[in-house]
């Protein structure tokens, strides 16, 4: 009877474990979500298409305070097509946006690059808005060794 | 915190039509709104909100900046060069505060 119970309490822990580590997953799927929001407001409900973009950026940051990104997206940049903004999201910080870059075909190429904050592993996206109304996105994961978000 | 200083590197001459590489830093802390002091206070957020540049007063690039933007925000971006002319580098401040600077480049 008392190895009964104890296989009992080892089933319950283990249940405990379970839950715990589904909360995990939760909580990253509400921040991907926002991020996906964040997309929707900048494109206005439009769904981007993948490709002309493309991300520079390290795999694996070992400083979450900062982690240099890069970008740039292929575009003739002449009065008529141009890239007009490039909006950087960061799905697993406490708030997705990271910046807006605007352009004009002054700028000769579409490229920009910064220092960024990332308190964990997570994946950044890119989404450019060009001149015609399309949007173009692309994605890429980054490894953060130290988070960088302060506590 | 000490006055935020920004500093601009770029060519002094350049051909027409030439793309040209422009990189600036600025020295301010970007205090996110997401740290606490000793006692478990937030630190109100304060950081550069806004960066521009522009060649003889037209925008050629700019860029809005969130709390996920790292101390000192540093920047590198390009720009094409017709004629000779002058950049102008904004950064806005949080609190109002607009830190600027100015500086020529010759094309030949």
């Amino acid at each position: 009877m008392t190895e009964l119970t104890r296989r009992h309490l080892l089933g319950m822990g283990a249940g405990a474990l379970v839950v715990s580590s589904i909360s995990i997953p939760f909580s990253a799927f509400a921040d991907a979500s926002k991020a996906k929001e964040a997309v929707m407001a900048f494109t206005g409900g439009k769904t981007p298409k993948e490709g002309k973009v493309s991300i520079d950026m390290p795999e694996i940051a070992e400083n979450g305070n900062t982690v240099p990104v890069g970008f740039s997206v292929d575009s003739p940049m002449t009065k008529d097509n141009y890239v007009k903004s490039v909006l950087v999201l960061a799905d697993g910080n406490p708030s997705p946006g990271v910046a807006t870059f605007h352009f004009s075909p002054a700028s000769g190429g579409a490229e920009a690059s910064s220092r960024m904050r990332l308190a964990k592993t997570q994946n950044i996206i890119a989404v450019a808005a060009m001149s015609d109304g399309s949007f173009y996105s692309a994605q890429s994961t980054v490894k953060v060794t130290i988070g960088g978000c302060g506590g | 915190m000490a006055k935020s200083k920004p500093r601009v590197k770029l060519p002094k001459k350049a051909g027409k039509g030439d793309v040209i590489t422009i990189k600036t830093i600025i020295s301010h802390k970007m205090e996110s709104g997401q740290r606490k002091d000793k006692k478990g206070n937030k630190i109100p957020r304060r950081i550069i909100n806004k960066f521009t540049c522009k060649l003889d007063g037209e925008q050629i690039f700019g860029c809005d900046l969130e709390p996920a933007i790292s101390a000192n925000p540093y920047f590198q971006f390009n720009a094409k060069v017709e004629k000779t002319g002058e950049f102008e580098f904004i950064w806005e401040d949080d609190n109002g505060d607009k830190y600027s600077k100015k500086q020529k480049i010759k094309v030949s």
